[in-house]
Parts: C-alpha cells; structure tokens; sequence
C-alpha cells in the first residue's frame, strides 16, 4: 500500500478510476465504438490495484510503448515482455497476471492514470505494427502473459507463485479476472491445485459485472453463487461491492493463509445511465445510428464536466 | 543378441538430475506410469503430483518456467498434446518457455487402445511454432535424450519409451539434436526411421542385403528442426526411391516431413510412406498392431518391393529368424 492518508487515498484511487471511464470512453467515441462496460464495471477495481494495494517498483519500459518487434523465438533476440510496465521482477514486490486479454484498454488507460504510459500511447491502440493490441498478448504494455484464450491466467499465476513460495519471495502474485472465465473448468483445477500447494500468496479480484459475449451469464447459473463454489474448492472468496473503495480495500487485504479471491460486483453502465438501455448485451458497444451516437457525446460532455 | 535395458529412464533421469537443481517434474496422476515414482521419493521437494488436471498442469509449468525453473512434465503423450493443446501452444509454446514434455506411450506401443495411443502427436507438434520435437528409439537414446532436450532453451516434446527397451546403439553414441544415424549403406533405397521402427528396419537389414537390395537406413530422433543433409544426400544418390516407416499417422509425421524435404530439394523422388493410414488403431499388443497396421519389418519389405518393382523373396520368417546387434552409426557426426 502506498504511504498516505486515509482521505489522500480514497482521493486518488476515486480520480483515477474516474480518469479510467472518462479516458476509455472518448477513445471509444473516437474510434466509433469499442469495450466501453469493461472500464464502467472495473475501473474501481484496476484504481485500487494500481494506486493502493499492488505493491509495485517503478516502471522499468519506455513511456511510449515499442513497435511490434516480432513474437517470441529463438531467433528474436528483440522480444520484450509487456510486465515490464509494473516494474522489476524483485522478491518483495507483488506482481500482476492480467487475465481478462479484451480488457486490455482498460489496462492500458490505467498505466496512463497511473504514469506507467504516456498519453499517446493509446494513439496506438488496435493500429497495424503496435503492441498496443486490441486484446493484448504478452508484448502488450502491463501484460506478462499471453492469456487472450481466457481462464489461463490462474494456473500460470499459481505456477509463478509456487515458484515464488519456494524462493522465498514475499511479494504477492495478483490475478485480475473477469467472472466470465469461472465457466472454464481450467480455473477449477487451478484452485483446487493452488490449496493444495497452499498458495496463499495468490490473490485473485475478479470484476463480477455478470456479462460477457453472448449477455447476462448470471441467469446460466455457472458462476452463482460463486462464494461457496471458491471456498468448497479449497479457496477463500468474499464478495463486495466492487465500486465502493472502503469494501474493495477491506477484501483485497485479507491475509486468509488460502489463495483468496475477492468477488468484486459491479455495474456495467456505471456512470453512464445512458448505457443501461443496452441491457443486456454490453460486451461491445457499436453505434447504431448518427443519432445514437450524438447521445453518447452529450453523456461524455455530462461525464468530463 | 542386443541387450534389453528395463525402464532405462527410471535411473538414469535420478542421476541426471542431481546436479541440476533447476529440473522440476510435474505429473497428472500418472507417475509411475511415467517412470518417476523413484524420481519423486528421491526429490520430493522438486516433484509436484498435479492430479488428473492437464490444463492446470500446463499453466502451473509456465508459471515456474517464467521463474526459472525447468519443468519435465511426465505424462501419457495424448494427455500431453490432445487434451491441454491450447494451454499447450498458449501459456508454453508461445511465450517460448523451456518446458520439457516426457511422453509417453507414443503410437500404438500401448494396448491401452485408441484414447491412450499418440498417433497424430508429431503431425501436431510439428505445426506448433517454437517446439522441437524428440523421439527415443531405445536405451541409449532414453538416457542421452535428456541432454539434448536440456540444451534447447525452448519446448520440447519428447516421445518417451518406458519399461523393457532395447538397446539399438552404444552408449557412447548418444542422440544428438538434428542428426540421423547412417545404419546401412546402399544405393537402392533410402529407409528412414524413427523410434520403434527403426528396430524393424533393423531386423529386415540383413535379409534385404542377402536378396540383393542396397539400403541405406536412416534413423531419425529430431522430428523438427528437421534439415540434416545426410537425408537430401541419401535421396539423391538413391536408385528407386524412399521408404518410410513411422509409428503414427502417415498424415503430417516423418513421411510427410521427407515429402517436404524431396519436393522442396527438386528430387523428384517416389515415396513410399509406411504407417497408420488415415486411421485410428484399438487395444492389441504391440506386435499384434504393428502387424496389423503395417509397421513392422515385413512391411517395410513389401514397401521396398514396391518401390523396386521386385520380389525378395524375404518371408515373415525369415525376419523372425533375425537376432540383432547393437549397431555403430555408420557416418559419425563429426564426419559431416
């Protein structure tokens, strides 16, 4: 946690989920449609990783982000890893395993919130020859591995905190998830593995916005209720509001001796009512006439003030 | 007569491994089956049993290669490239990470049936960037494949022979990455090998000779890279052509891998490729399948005959009359 006051954070933390809705959704205005109600439903959550509870050196990658230099290979010397941008790999910093990949620009706008990436970096989003990729791989500015094919993340997170438990780290290994990924059963092996194995420097917070391609995934009834399922595969799991600071904090600082997750709840349209009226199909929002799109700018205006 | 080493592996990983701290070995339930029931009580600080979870265990060895540790997961082949494939080429193959995968049971070597036998594991490990690709063809190579795994700084798919195995080549002439072994000489026909073939190309050696027909016997171990040029040198010089023989499809294996070699060189040279052939196979013995499916060394007759245009002769007897010994690579690797 970073050293300042009790007001001082919730402050700051607030200002730069804030600057993350606002940030994303004139990017997607400019780009004329885009993944708007992952950063209405997650920017709390990406502001307290970032500005309170992630334990992270500073940035070791170039504010501007690099060109695509190739994937990685024996024969590409020049790959980098996209970690960099939380800082160094050192023994007492926590580190984080992005899983949600179609999350990338809420990311992204974060590192810039955060100083981690200038502002023009996102000139580069979804643009031929970047790494600033539409979903993100591990070239990708803030992202360590390559988990665009979602619910990877965990066991590969759980892999690095086994290594880090035998190394003697004390740095944390956080996983930030989207409650979609709960449907593969690869995160149910990973769980139960990560208690075996005793992981209780794996943290996971998950954004529970009850959405993903297809809409509502509440009603299916494969992740509800999630707390009991986490807890009975030998996890920790609280639920929470995920837009209210104070519960975010209290959740995401337990120390339960399990690999602990933090069911953040959130809401999709929040801080844009307007959205609401897309219920339930979220996911991506494309304007559907000139109209349409005139209504949104004036919700940015509203949104900026 | 060739000795028969039994479970080669289950020693010689043990010794192989004290020095190098580095080696962790990962299971999904099958470890003994997989030869390190001993490895484990001899290290149990560096052996994780990971239950019957292969996606997980995929994404648990990324994680500790990340790290710097270097995973040998050891588990049957199909549950290694069929089950876990997009963990496979995702969260490893990608990113490019020294994670060794020890396969077991490769083609029809189990009569475990079709869900237990890896018959298309090379075809797919083959179209997977960033993966090299290793098979052991008996003891000696089980014990040296370990260094040439060791050495690549990426993944590698091994296919792994367990319990009784021969002992084909001496042991001071282990596998060495990219580099068949020359087991006869001749001008006729180029016979390429890999694994438990390359004992039956053995066995049919002598005979072939005795009727007349001029072999030269290729024996591969690394399915990819695959750019040895003893094999374009062999082709060349061939008078009918080649013949390969493979225990896995002939769809994308080593006789796939020698048609791109032929057609890239401009040889113009016939093929013969020996193997299942677009099928599946079922629980039998071993002996019963290879019979079955045409990938013992009375199959590799009819297929030189083919290609030859000519009988032998050479009868099913006649080949199990055959006592094999150890065999010399005829061209050493440092005569290239």
């Amino acid at each position: 946690m970073l050293e300042t006051t009790a007001v001082d954070w919730r402050e700051r933390t607030q200002a730069v989920a804030d600057g993350i809705r606002r940030r994303v959704f004139a990017h997607v205005l400019a780009n004329d449609g885009g993944y708007l109600s992952q950063a209405l439903s997650s920017a709390e959550i990406f502001a307290m990783l970032y500005t309170r509870i992630l334990d992270l050196g500073p940035s070791t990658a170039p504010l501007t982000p690099r060109p695509f230099t190739g994937v990685p290979g024996p024969d590409n010397p020049d790959f980098f890893n996209g970690g960099a941008y939380n800082g160094p790999k050192t023994p007492h910093h926590d580190r984080l395993i992005f899983s949600p990949a179609h999350y990338a620009l809420v990311l992204y706008t974060t590192l810039i919130e955060v100083g981690r990436l200038a502002e023009d970096g996102l000139d580069q989003f979804n643009k031929d020859g970047t790494t600033v990729e539409m979903i993100g791989a591990e070239h990708s500015p803030g992202i360590e591995t390559t988990t665009g094919s979602l619910s990877q993340a965990l066991s590969q997170a759980a892999g690095i905190a086994l290594a880090r438990r035998r190394r003697g780290d004390t740095g944390n290994v956080w996983v930030m998830m989207s409650d979609g990924e709960f449907q593969e059963g690869q995160i149910w092996e990973a769980i139960a593995e990560a208690a075996k194995f005793g992981l209780d420097n794996l943290r996971v917070v998950a954004d529970v916005n009850g959405q993903q391609c297809d809409g509502c995934i509440v009603a299916d009834h494969y992740v509800d209720p999630l707390v009991p399922r986490i807890e009975s595969f030998g996890g920790t799991a609280v639920a929470v509001d995920g837009h209210d600071l104070d519960a975010l904090d209290e959740a995401m600082s337990m120390d339960t001796g399990k690999p602990h997750f933090v069911l953040a709840i959130t809401d999709p349209a929040r801080g844009l009512p307007l959205f609401e009226e897309r219920a339930p199909l979220y996911h991506y929002l494309r304007f559907t006439s000139p109209e349409e799109r005139r209504r949104y700018e004036a919700a940015y205006e509203e949104m900026a003030r | 007569m060739i000795e028969v080493v039994n479970r080669p592996h289950v020693e010689n990983f043990i010794a192989w491994a004290k020095d190098k701290p580095e080696v962790v070995v990962l299971t999904a339930d099958l470890t003994n089956s997989s030869e390190v029931g001993k490895w484990r009580d001899t290290y149990p600080d560096r052996f994780f049993g990971m239950s019957m979870a292969e996606q997980n265990v995929m994404g648990f060895a990324s994680g500790l290669a990340r790290e710097g540790y270097v995973p040998y997961i050891h588990t049957f082949a199909v549950f290694i490239y069929r089950r876990p494939y997009d963990q496979l080429a995702m969260s490893i193959a990608y990113p490019n990470l020294p994670v060794k995968f020890v396969a077991f049971l490769p083609g029809i070597t189990t009569p475990g049936g079709v869900t237990h036998q890896a018959i298309e594991d090379v075809a797919i490990m083959r179209a997977t960037p960033n993966v090299t690709i290793l098979e052991t063809a008996d003891a000696t190579e089980v014990e040296s494949v370990l260094d040439v795994a060791h050495a690549v700084p990426g993944p590698v798919y091994i296919r792994m022979l367990r319990g009784e195995v021969p002992r084909l080549f001496p042991k001071d002439e282990p596998m060495q990455l990219d580099t068949m072994r020359m087991l006869s000489d001749g001008d006729d026909v180029v016979v390429v090998t890999a694994g438990i073939t390359t004992e039956e190309a053995m066995r049919a050696s002598a005979p072939l000779a005795a009727a007349g027909v001029d072999v030269r016997h290729l024996h591969v171990s690394t399915h990819k890279p695959f750019t040895d040029p003893r094999l374009v040198d062999a082709i060349a010089g061939a008078r009918h052509g080649v013949v390969t023989l493979e225990n896995h499809s002939i769809i994308g294996g080593l006789g796939s891998a020698v048609a791109e070699v032929i057609a890239e060189a401009g040889l113009g040279s016939r093929l013969v490729r020996l193997g299942l052939r677009d099928t599946y196979a079922h629980g039998a013995s071993r002996p019963h399948l290879m019979k079955e499916y045409g990938l013992d060394a009375e199959a590799l007759v009819r297929g030189i005959e083919e290609l030859t245009g000519r009988a032998t002769g050479i009868t099913d007897a006649d080949l199990s009359a055959v006592r094999l010994e150890a065999t010399h690579s005829l061209a050493k690797a440092e005569a290239l």
